[in-house]
């Protein structure tokens, strides 16, 4: 949590003149019984109409104070807590959007959104009440405490003992009641998955006609956050009685007393009543103080959560030294600049890969080159590792063993913008945004010209399509591209990739929700065309048809993570048999 | 627009009242709890003020008159520490078991909305509603239960003991009180609509959240997050600006009522002084309705504080509220039919549908299949291939015309006992999160081990559950975790496997599948689709052109029907399709 708090750097004026303001309004509402007492021991006393009157005009105007410090203070505490959090959202979704995918995988996505959503608006919650009310309640407490020693010494212990008692009871139940929040937070979680699944999956839970067995698993989760919640809050209800009896026990014990100092002379009759009035004020205080811990330990906890997934280290990072040394670093490095036009545009040697978390090898030993312009196609089963593969090269994973190299250079050498700059990516799930066609298609190149997006979407067997939605290029598509059929999608994520005229370009079975007829027009159109610097685009196919990869220059044949034959497609027919299998499988009818 | 505004809150109100009346025994008695409450911290101040008038000045102390009445405070505070715990336990009760019960209701709306709205919402914002909506509404009426009620019953317990003391004092202090509920009630008129300003900007930030961290991989792989990240601060920005709004102009309540409240103790200590001058009140009685006019304005102060709060539970409310108030799929008309068995009759007739007005898509749709047909769906993408599926699981209703169902229109069937019949498998695949077993029976809950087996080993899956750390058991994440895209379509294809209704839809269903595994589950299938209906959407020809019947589909009508072999014969828009598949690429 504290590492969170940077984020009040900005805010720095306001987190200090909130707090500041509060304070001097409490300093003007401590000094109001001894303004009555006044009222009560001269003005009452000596029947001192002018007094009193004069008296009332002080308390007015210290209202009026206090109106306008607290107005103040709000304003700054506000200010500093929404923009707090408006900062740490920021943060928080620049430093997710580098995390990489292993990362992502552990954590899971419906978690992170929480830590972004809920949980920064209950931190904004807490650093609200903290500089509204944190300083100033424990103030008033000490306040009334020492107005009461200016008052008379011997009664003032009262409010000596009393002190140390309420906060034993108030902070020894905030102790208690911390880890029952992180339970409760726990269990929502729960609840919140529950509720995600249902909506994503609400086709197949509607097939299966399920309704009535996740309600049923949701009344369970459901009610276990019910238990923990009043749970929770049976322990913290202890606060407010609990904090009654001890200070108007103490009150009891102040009349006793005052009765004696006053029989003995030491203080007035109207001074006894303001040692009771500051007696009180500490109860109310104190009561804002418990709500406010309460608060401040559900926005703890959440900060801290919030602070676990800042530790978080992507994975991938540029190499170190990168930008440092002056040959390989920034500015000296054009982006698309060629180590080598000798070297090979890919090569992988001797690659393996063992997940997070996973026992096996998911990819072991592979090895080969592609060279520039090449189209590679991969083939091979399902889990066979070939999506693994080309993730390899754009670096969303990084390598266990052995070294995955692009023109010639280490993809851990490489500035991972550079190389994924290099790289079009289009993904096994076609995947959209909200937005317009043209938004979404300028995601590979932010200053394509509306021609150049034609042409790729044309490349991507799309223009059609899109000439004919409502708006063309203004077309909106809606969150996930619902509002297209899979095919469409597929197609315009190829075109995205396109846009980008990457060097080289990974199609990982992007092409499976398109017919025949559209997959080979859209190899027949990739093939033809070339990168900024004139030359052939690399091309990796990853595919289950045959027919996709068949006329590639090599194909990959992958089985249970390895290499089971390197060639051409006639090669392998004579000396592959996953390969042969895998093409009779599709072709054999025909033959 | 701000009756408008307190309108739709009443509105509100009165929903969750009705949500609260279940609870009403609780509810009672944390009312009486309240008053007595209120009544023994009332009297409190009057026995303090009697304690101090015999403290009249030195020399003057009437001890024993004092003993007497610290020992009857004594007790007093221990039984309003005790009411106010159970009163305390009460109100988490009732807030809790509400919005529980809001929780469940609104999860239950979710499985009975129609998937046009879960299609055309955003998963984000309905989670939203459900969670942090119902959320915040807890905090406001906990907040409400614990202090606006209570609140209330101090201002009028205060006013009833301060008539008793002096009736004057009383009167001035009244007349002061509607400026402090003026000013409360002004304020919270302004925010309500900051305050859904608010909420609103904060679900469209979820919203954009979900789809970028949710697609990282594409984000990360166009290195769009800079872009990503100025468009989220976009929104921020936004966010920011309101939430400072709403924040700021609901925190001026406070200090606002604490000014009126410090006017109406100046007003009681300066009328009460000229009262004891002239010797109309004790100075202990002052004392008393000095701490009464504290506790009488404190209320004000809360309650103005308690209805921001609620003002905000309120605009979360209504927004769970809108949700659960949605229309749900259309109930089974009365008498409507249990489909037992289908006969695996299935017969359209001038069907016309389309997803939005004006956009024409199925149009005057015919086809009838007989028992045990295979029918396969072709066609380029976009030809309304899925939707057909929408239709005849029921998940759209047709816009005019009749599907019938063993020669009953779907209409007098129910929902239920028609997809029963169904075994659905689609190429998005969707897992629950479970143990693999949990995800396979999820038709057929009461398999045996060797069914799950039996079935897993069908439809190929069962090499790479062994392989799993704990095998069946295995529970995998949210959204099928680790397992690759062709890994959970095989066990939703197991899934149908175990199951086996009389008629099949396989939509896509092995697009994700490599074609060695798919040879060999078309066996399965094979023997699966024998004797049941079958609607086959698939994209590779050759899982289809055994068909007994193939559809080939071009902007939402069959333009050609027939058997592989004469759709061959005809050389029309499928034979181009199928000879595609050889074009040299």
């Amino acid at each position: 949590m504290k590492k969170l708090l940077v984020f009040l750097k900005d805010y720095k004026k306001e987190s200090v003149l909130g707090p500041l303001f509060k304070l001097l309004e409490a300093s003007f509402e401590l000094i109001v019984p001894l303004v009555m007492a006044a009222i009560i021991d001269t003005g009452v006393a000596a029947a001192d109409g002018g007094y009193i009157m004069k008296m009332c005009l002080v308390l007015v105007l210290l209202a009026v104070i206090g109106l306008t410090c607290s107005i103040t203070a709000q304003y700054f505490a506000a200010k500093a807590a929404v923009g707090f959090a408006a900062g740490l959202r920021h943060a928080l979704f620049a430093h997710i959007e580098k995390l990489s995918f292993s990362e992502m995988d552990t954590v899971g996505t419906s978690t992170l959104i929480t830590r972004m959503t809920s949980d920064v608006n209950q931190v904004q919650n807490g650093v609200n009440l903290v500089l509204r009310l944190f300083l100033r309640s424990p103030f008033i407490v000490f306040g009334a405490m020492i107005m009461a020693f200016t008052i008379d010494v011997k009664a003032a212990l009262i409010f000596v003992v009393t002190i140390p008692l309420l906060s034993v009871i108030v902070f020894g139940i905030m102790f208690l009641s911390i880890p029952l929040y992180k339970k409760v937070q726990n269990a929502l979680d729960k609840v919140l998955g529950i509720t995600r699944e249902n909506l994503t999956g609400s086709r197949v839970i509607r097939a299966f006609n399920k309704e009535a067995d996740e309600i049923a698993h949701f009344h369970e989760s459901n009610e276990t956050l019910t238990r923990v919640q009043l749970y929770v809050g049976k322990i913290s209800a202890l606060m407010n009685p609990l904090t009654y009896v001890i200070v108007n026990g103490a009150i009891v014990v102040l009349v006793w007393t005052g009765a004696v100092r006053v029989e003995n002379g030491y203080i007035t009759q109207g001074e006894v009543v303001a040692l009771v009035n500051y007696m009180s004020q500490i109860l109310v205080e104190l009561v804002k103080l418990a709500n406010l811990i309460i608060n401040i330990n559900k926005s703890l906890a959440c900060g801290n959560r919030i602070a676990r997934i800042f530790e978080l280290e992507p994975s991938i990072v540029d190499a170190r030294g990168q930008g440092e040394d002056g040959k390989t670093g920034k500015g000296a490095e054009p982006d698309r600049i060629r180590t080598a036009d000798t070297a090979a545009a890919v090569e992988f040697s001797h690659v393996g890969l063992i997940y997070a978390g996973a026992g096996e090898e998911s990819l072991t030993d592979i090895h080969f080159s592609a060279a520039r312009g090449e189209t590679i196609g991969v083939i091979g089963g399902t889990g066979s590792g070939k999506s693994s593969v080309v993730n390899l090269i754009p670096r969303f994973y990084d390598a266990t063993s052995g070294v995955v190299k692009v023109d010639g250079r280490d993809v851990k050498e490489w500035p991972l913008k550079a190389l994924r700059e290099k790289t079009g990516v289009v993904p096994q799930k076609a995947v959209l945004f909200k937005g317009t066609i043209r938004e979404n298609m300028r995601w590979g190149n932010p200053d394509a010209s509306d021609d150049a997006i034609m042409e790729a979407l044309k490349t991507a067997q799309a223009e059609e399509f899109v000439r004919a939605k409502e708006g063309g290029l203004d077309y909106g598509i809606e969150q996930g591209g619902r509002n297209l059929s899979g095919g469409q999608r597929q197609r315009l994520t190829i075109a995205r990739a396109l846009v980008k005229k990457p060097e080289i370009l990974i199609l990982d079975d992007s092409a499976s929700a398109l017919d025949f007829a559209t997959d080979a027009k859209l190899r027949m159109a990739i093939r033809s065309m070339t990168d900024p610097a004139g030359g052939k685009m690399t091309v990796f196919i990853v595919s289950q048809r045959a027919s996709s990869i068949r006329h590639a220059d090599q194909i990959i044949v992958l089985d249970d993570g390895r290499v089971v034959g390197i060639g051409t497609h006639d090669a392998l027919m004579e000396t592959c048999d996953v390969y042969r299998e895998i093409y009779d499988s599709q072709f054999k009818k025909e033959q | 627009m701000s009756k408008k505004v307190s309108g739709q809150q009443k509105a509100t109100l009165g929903k969750v009242l009705r949500y609260i009346r279940r609870y009403w025994f609780y509810l009672g008695l944390s009312v009486v709890l309240a008053a007595v409450t209120v009544a023994l911290t009332l009297y409190l101040p009057i026995l303090i003020g009697q304690a101090v008038d015999k403290i009249a000045g030195a020399g003057q102390v009437d001890f024993r008159g004092i003993l007497v009445i610290l020992q009857k405070m004594a007790v007093m505070i221990v039984l309003t520490a005790a009411a106010q715990w159970i009163m305390n336990a009460c109100n988490n009760k009732i807030t809790y078991n509400v919005i529980r019960d809001i929780r469940r209701e609104a999860f239950e709306k979710i499985e009975r909305l129609p998937l046009k709205y879960i299609d055309a919402h955003s998963y984000g914002e309905i989670v939203s509603r459900v969670i942090a909506d119902v959320d915040q509404f807890a905090d406001g009426l906990l907040m409400g239960f614990t202090q606006f009620f209570t609140g209330i019953v101090t201002i009028f317990g205060t006013l009833l003991f301060m008539l008793a003391i002096s009736v004057k004092i009383t009167a001035a202090v009244v007349i002061i009180t509607p400026v402090s509920l003026f000013v409360a009630s002004f304020i919270a008129q302004r925010t309500f609509s900051m305050f859904k300003l608010q909420s609103e900007t904060r679900g469209e930030q979820t919203a954009f959240i979900e789809e970028m961290v949710g697609n990282q991989k594409v984000v990360q792989a166009f290195s769009h997050e800079d872009e990503a990240l100025e468009q989220f601060d976009e929104i921020n920005g936004r966010l920011q600006k309101y939430s400072l709004r709403a924040i700021f102009f609901s925190s001026i309540t406070n200090p606002a009522t604490r000014f009126v409240n410090s006017l109406v103790y100046a007003t009681v200590g300066v009328v009460g002084a000229f009262s004891a001058i002239a010797g109309g009140i004790s100075v202990g009685q002052l004392s008393s309705l000095l701490s009464y006019a504290n506790q009488y304005t404190k209320p004000f102060n809360e309650i103005s504080g308690v209805i921001t709060e609620l003002q905000n539970a309120l605009a979360c409310a209504a927004r769970v509220f809108e949700l659960m108030e949605e229309e749900a799929e259309a109930m089974d008309v009365p008498g409507a039919q249990i489909l037992k068995e289908a006969d695996g009759r299935v017969e359209l007739e001038h069907v016309c549908f389309s997803y939005a007005p004006g956009v024409k898509l199925i149009e005057d749709f015919h086809l009838a299949v007989k028992p045990g047909q295979r029918v396969a769906i072709v066609g380029p993408t976009g030809c309304g291939k899925t939707t057909l599926i929408n239709l005849l699981m029921r998940f759209y209703d047709v816009n005019s015309g009749e599907i019938r169902v063993s020669g009953i229109p779907m209409r007098e069937l129910t929902r239920k006992s028609l997809r029963s019949n169904y075994g659905m498998v689609l190429q998005e695949t969707w897992l629950r999160s479970g143990t693999i077993r949990d995800n396979i029976t999820m038709g057929k809950e009461d398999a045996t081990d060797e069914e799950v087996v039996a079935a897993a080993k069908a439809s190929h899956a069962h090499s790479f559950i062994k392989r799993l750390p704990d095998g069946y058991d295995t529970v995998i994440a949210e959204d099928g975790g680790n397992l690759s895209q062709g890994q959970k379509q095989l066990l939703c294809i197991a899934r149908v496997m175990l199951c086996l209704p009389p008629m099949l839809i396989l939509d896509e269903a092995t697009s994700s599948i490599d074609t060695r595994t798919e040879m060999r589950i078309q066996k399965a299938f094979a023997r699966m689709m024998e004797g049941r209906t079958s609607f086959i959407v698939a994209h590779r020809l050759s899982t289809i052109q055994e068909a007994d019947v193939i559809l080939v589909m071009k902007d939402g009508s069959v333009i050609e029907q027939g058997n592989h072999e004469e759709l061959l014969a005809k050389n029309g828009f499928y034979a181009d399709l199928y000879q595609s598949q050889f074009v040299q690429a």
